[in-house]
């Protein structure tokens, strides 16, 4: 059982009060009329989907009931950092010194 | 003044009121059961419950808060009470107000002319959700039974409230006194918390208190 702490409660809680939200950080285009399709079906449906550490929106459903952002890493399960929604993440890809990148397969988003 | 549709949602005295665990009739089995019981539960029925809802960080907000009830909006997890009157943390904006069954109209009111102008929400949902008082030696042997938050003293001390997983379903755990908790629960949801307490507090003896 993981535990995750709720920047909202303030503590650590059991994994299984929490709900996954999926990814985090998807700005809605500020005006939709002006979208091609292809930016608004990007927007809408399409989403990242990597090996290695993932920026995702959780919700602490059983406790206060309020979304935050964490970033997870996606093959060890390791939960970095939690954090407010409108804040930044301190651990992006970029900084991390995990392991190398995975070889981008073919059709991977670049 | 406000604009906000506020009305009497409680039926005169002379009308049959009904709580969630009415059919259990637990007035039957008041003194009933194993004496020395070590959980002791006592249902705190047709109170009136109302959600606040408001900006924490604006002074007005909790001045207004302060002024209408006398209490002082509580921090993270916690839970402050007057008398009859509990204010509970229940999110970073959002509280729930508990006062003896047929003041909340009143309440209201007086919630809503302190908070004239603010960007609040005050909703009155007594009729959804109840609580459920539990006392005695073992009640924290039932709760540890039911639940994966740690409940020991040190983790859970007097005047801490929290949302949680308990049994296959969720609720609000309160602890209001040294063996005193308080279940807040669901109206949906009641008849099964009845028949998992009682499962969960045989072997400690469980007895019904009016």
């Amino acid at each position: 059982m993981l535990h995750i702490f709720c920047p909202h409660c303030g503590e650590l809680r059991s994994e299984e009060e929490f709900h996954a939200s999926g990814q985090a950080h998807i700005p809605r285009p500020l005006d939709p009329n002006a979208c091609t399709d292809k930016e608004w079906g990007d927007y809408m449906f399409f989403r990242d989907n990597p090996r290695g550490l993932h920026h995702e929106l959780w919700n602490h459903v059983a406790g206060c009931r309020q979304f935050f952002n964490a970033t997870r890493n996606t093959v060890t399960y390791e939960i970095l950092e939690t954090y407010l929604i409108g804040t930044q993440p301190q651990f992006t890809e970029q900084a991390a010194s995990v392991a190398p990148t995975a070889t981008r397969e073919q059709g991977e988003k670049v | 003044m406000t604009t906000a549709n506020v009305y009497q949602q409680r039926p005169d005295s002379g009308v049959k009121a009904e709580s969630s665990l009415h059919h259990t009739n637990l007035a039957s089995l008041t003194g009933k059961g194993r004496k020395n019981a070590g959980v002791i539960v006592r249902e705190k029925k047709l109170l009136g419950h109302l959600t606040l809802r408001g900006d924490a960080k604006d002074p007005a907000f909790a001045e207004g808060v302060h002024k209408a009830l006398g209490l002082e909006l509580p921090v993270a997890l916690s839970l402050v009470a007057k008398g009859d009157t509990s204010l509970q943390w229940m999110g970073p904006d959002e509280w729930l107000l508990i006062v003896p069954g047929g003041q909340e109209y009143a309440v209201e009111q007086a919630l809503r002319a302190a908070l004239v102008g603010l960007h609040i929400s005050v909703v009155n949902v007594s009729g959804g959700q109840q609580l459920l008082e539990l006392s005695g030696p073992n009640v924290r042997n039932v709760l540890m039974k039911s639940t994966s938050y740690d409940v020991h003293p040190d983790n859970f001390p007097v005047g801490k409230a929290i949302g949680t997983v308990f049994a296959k379903s969720q609720l609000v755990i309160r602890h209001t006194g040294e063996d005193t908790w308080e279940l807040l629960i669901r109206r949906s949801f009641s008849d099964y918390w009845w028949l998992w307490l009682q499962d969960a507090a045989a072997e400690y003896g469980l007895s019904v208190e009016a």
